[in-house]
């Protein structure tokens, strides 16, 4: 009995910690900022890939060096995300601030541009890609130090793009033409890649007849961290203070010296990061591909939505709150309880399939946000900036 | 967006952007022809070297695969071997004196893209035959289009079964060469109780259907089943009802497909349930996803299937190094590539023993042709049945420490095909065979 109950304790709490370290960057983008980020998942796919490549990386260096490179991949997953974040919002996001539903098609359409990227990413298209933007930005910056700027712009860029793009493509073809294969494999590849947990976190700890995952326990402790980082650096670093006041009223925030664009920025980022070691995390579950963050999306903003737009305590309380509820009633327990009721116990037993279960803790948030429509713990007070 | 958007300006952008969009067109076209002559692939493939398109006559065929989404995985290596297969015909001199020439298409793991692929191949390409699919669900989906046009399909995956069409020729394993000896070996190897693990589509619940009813009729004991949405990689909740109905150990029958699989038994080992008291026998994973899932997740586990890259034969070896010499020597052949290699071969034949590859519009005597048709597979002899089966032999094998798989149990003979169970109520005593004559239907009839 006991046992059963630990099981039942642990296994919801690692399936609600999943879904919180991935619902957590986007508390913090969709939450704080009220951007709609339909790219979150790919943030997290960008997180798996980089586990990937630092974990290839370390094989290289040997035994003693690849047993610790998860840390590594941890901290680079959330640099890698955060300057991919931060990129997304300098070059999208921050044109269309206040309009939903722009943001929503914009970010999905980057979504998509995110997984076709990994899919065929190889070292003649980042050349390109790299050789597009110097020559691009480069010549625009050169010709805003002429005094006619303004007069020349657009005329500067119908000249400039087609020229970049042209060199970049040209170059690109000699390239594959003069070193074929090397250059024109994909990195990755359509296909699934594989990333190994280290030994130390291969099994797990055994409890008389049971065993919890050492992988579950690391992901446990490092949302635990995340958490706890998190609440740290909003409410006592100066930075965090900027944030919550942003997030609070914009424009008297404005007005008070605080560079909100930059706080915008750095919002982004740090959700974006935070997306990355999710997908650092989640690399240890299951397996790493172009798909991986479709499949946690729905999830994570269900999440949130439940916690309550804007407060991360919410998001706390809504991801262990539908994990253990997935959990409970996706393995029977509740059938089992209700045994002797007849007609309940069927209700439950027709429900304790993973998938039908899905459909139940969809049921039930909806039927939960009929009669709480701001979620668990609504935003109170005079309204945010609207 | 305040500024007026003048005529002035709408010209200059316009032009930029058409400017750039035939630039773009332009070196993108070059770009394919490019990358296509330096891969090796292509460039031993006369299939698709202009030279043998140049000449005009060529033989039009389709593959319908997945190169990307979640069965990309698995389906991509099929492509390769398809690939394999029509070269060596071409290399050979041809069909008929004729070079066959493949047209890919990507069904990109979604199955109305499936079916709308085949049309596209159908009636745009005029294929007069396609190579395809790899779920059920993609097979469902294409099957219309199939019967509606009169067309050829070659499926080369196993599968569950229940299904007899005229228009398809399946290569892969019926259930009964599969599925059922694979079941009757755990019971009498591994124990009588039986938890059943699928992802949540056609071939998983079929398969489990016919599981159950045959370890009821031979003294076995389904504990427990349940379903994975596909791509799913949450399996804790199953992992635990698991570990409750089989508290001692016991048979874990695994038909789980792409993604879910790595999750599985990522977090199996991870639960401590070890191949010695829940040994797990997956009808979905071959050589190719034990690389993708890693080793030492899967060693010790069971898998059924007609062909492992460790069979020893003459005609495997050649199978085994050709692909080698083209595709390169870290990778592996598995049991679907193989049944893609035979579908190419038995059509190959049966053009030739037909004359003539038909036009899409009428592919009869190619059909009849492939009846009884046999081929020395690399998997062993096989034979083309009336019920657009094959007969073929079936083995066990067992994942070592290199990823391979070491045969365990193998049937002595082929095994015939039998797409209607006979342990399923609905579908017992039904046969299925597309040259009777005289009954309705003769993809499913009760022998009178």
């Amino acid at each position: 009995m006991f046992t059963g109950l630990l099981d039942g304790i642990f296994n919801g709490l690692s399936v609600g910690s999943v879904l919180l370290l991935a619902a957590l960057g986007l508390a913090i983008v969709f939450g704080l900022m009220g951007v709609i980020n339909m790219a979150h998942g790919e943030l997290m796919m960008l997180g798996a890939y980089t586990t990937f490549v630092v974990q290839n990386g370390f094989k290289k260096l040997g035994d003693p060096w690849l047993q610790f490179y998860i840390f590594f991949a941890v901290i680079a997953a959330f640099i890698v995300a955060a300057l991919v974040g931060l990129a997304l919002e300098r070059g999208v996001i921050r044109y269309l601030y206040g309009r939903p539903l722009e943001t929503l098609l914009a970010t999905w359409g980057v979504s998509l541009i995110l997984q076709q990227f990994v899919r065929s990413v190889n070292w003649v298209m980042i050349i390109g890609l790299v050789l597009f933007c110097l020559l691009f930005f480069g010549g625009l910056w050169l010709l805003q130090r002429r005094l006619d700027f303004e007069r020349i712009r657009n005329w500067g860029i119908a000249i400039l793009l087609p020229l970049s793009v042209a060199i970049s493509l040209v170059i690109g073809s000699i390239l594959s033409n003069a070193y074929g294969l090397a250059v024109t494999k994909p990195w990755f590849g359509a296909q699934n890649v594989d990333v190994t947990a280290p030994k130390w976190l291969l099994g797990g700890l055994p409890l008389g007849n049971y065993q919890l995952p050492y992988t579950r326990m690391f992901i446990m402790v490092l949302t635990v961290l995340c958490v706890l980082g998190i609440y740290w650096f909003l409410n006592k670093t100066p930075w965090g203070l900027r944030i919550r006041s942003v997030t609070q009223n914009r424009n008297m925030s404005a007005c008070l010296g605080i560079p909100t664009k930059k706080v915008d920025a750095l919002t982004f980022a740090l959700g974006s990061g935070l997306a990355g070691i999710a997908g650092c995390a989640v690399s240890l579950l299951g397996s790493v591909g172009p798909n991986t963050g479709q499949n946690y999306i729905v999830n994570t903003f269900m999440v949130v939505v439940v916690g309550g737009v804007g407060k991360l305590v919410g998001t706390i309380v809504g991801a262990l709150a539908i994990g253990i509820t997935d959990y409970i009633i996706g393995t029977g327990i509740l059938a089992l309880l209700f045994a002797p009721i007849p007609p309940l116990a069927n209700f439950f037993t027709f429900f304790a399939t993973t998938s039908m279960a899905k459909v139940m803790v969809f049921f039930l948030i909806v039927v939960f946000l009929q009669f709480r429509p701001a979620g668990l713990f609504p935003q109170k007070g005079r309204a945010v900036d609207a | 967006m305040t500024r007026q958007f003048g005529r002035r300006k709408f010209l200059l952008y316009g032009s930029a952007t058409l400017g750039t969009s035939i630039l773009l067109k332009a070196c993108a076209g070059g770009t394919t022809t490019g990358t296509g002559s330096e891969s090796p692939a292509a460039d031993a493939s006369p299939a698709d070297s202009p030279a043998a398109a140049a000449g005009g006559d060529t033989i039009k065929v389709g593959i319908l695969h997945s190169l990307s989404g979640t069965m990309a995985i698995s389906e991509k290596s099929v492509v390769d071997s398809t690939e394999l297969a029509i070269e060596e015909i071409n290399k050979a001199g041809g069909l008929l004196g004729k070079q066959i020439e493949a047209v890919k298409e990507d069904g990109a793991s979604d199955w109305p893209t499936f079916a709308e692929k085949a049309r596209k191949l159908i009636d745009e390409d005029q294929v007069v035959v396609i190579f395809g699919c790899w779920t059920s669900a993609s097979r469902k989906a294409v099957l219309p289009v199939f019967e509606e046009k009169n067309h050829m399909l070659f499926y080369p995956v196993q599968y569950e079964g229940q299904e007899c069409s005229k228009n398809i020729f399946y290569t892969g394993a019926a259930p009964n060469q599969q599925i059922e000896p694979s079941v009757d070996w755990l019971l009498e190897e591994k124990g009588k109780d039986f938890y059943l693990v699928g992802s949540d589509y056609v071939f998983p619940r079929t398969a489990n259907t016919i599981i159950k009813a045959q370890l009821e009729a031979k003294g076995g004991k389904t504990v427990g089943e349940d379903y994975l949405p596909l791509g799913s990689t949450e399996v804790t909740p199953i992992i635990a009802k698991i570990r409750s109905a089989l508290p001692n150990g016991g048979v874990i029958y695994n038909t789980l497909n792409g993604d879910s699989n790595v999750a599985f038994f990522k977090q199996l080992q991870g639960a401590g349930l070890t191949p010695d008291r829940y040994p797990v026998m997956s009808v979905s994973i071959a050589e190719e996803e034990v690389k993708a899932i890693g080793t030492e997740f899967l060693k010790g586990h069971f898998a059924a299937w007609n062909y492992f890259m460790t069979v020893e034969s003459p005609e495997n070896q050649k199978y085994v190094e050709a692909f080698k010499a083209k595709f390169g020597d870290d990778r592996v052949t598995n049991d679907p590539m193989e049944a893609a290699y035979i579908s190419v071969n038995i059509w190959k034949q049966a053009v030739e023993k037909a004359g003539e590859a038909g036009t899409p519009s009428s592919l009869e005597k190619v059909r009849e042709a492939a009846y009884s048709q046999e081929f020395a597979a690399p998997g062993g002899p096989v034979t083309m049945n009336t019920n657009h089966h094959i007969s073929k032999t079936v083995r066990i094998g067992e994942v070592r420490d290199d990823g391979l798989f070491e045969i365990v149990y193998e049937t002595p003979a082929p095994v015939d095909p039998i797409p209607w169970n006979q342990f399923v109520a609905d579908t017992k005593g039904f046969t299925c065979d597309w040259t009777r004559t005289g009954v309705d239907n003769p993809g499913k009839f009760k022998e009178s």
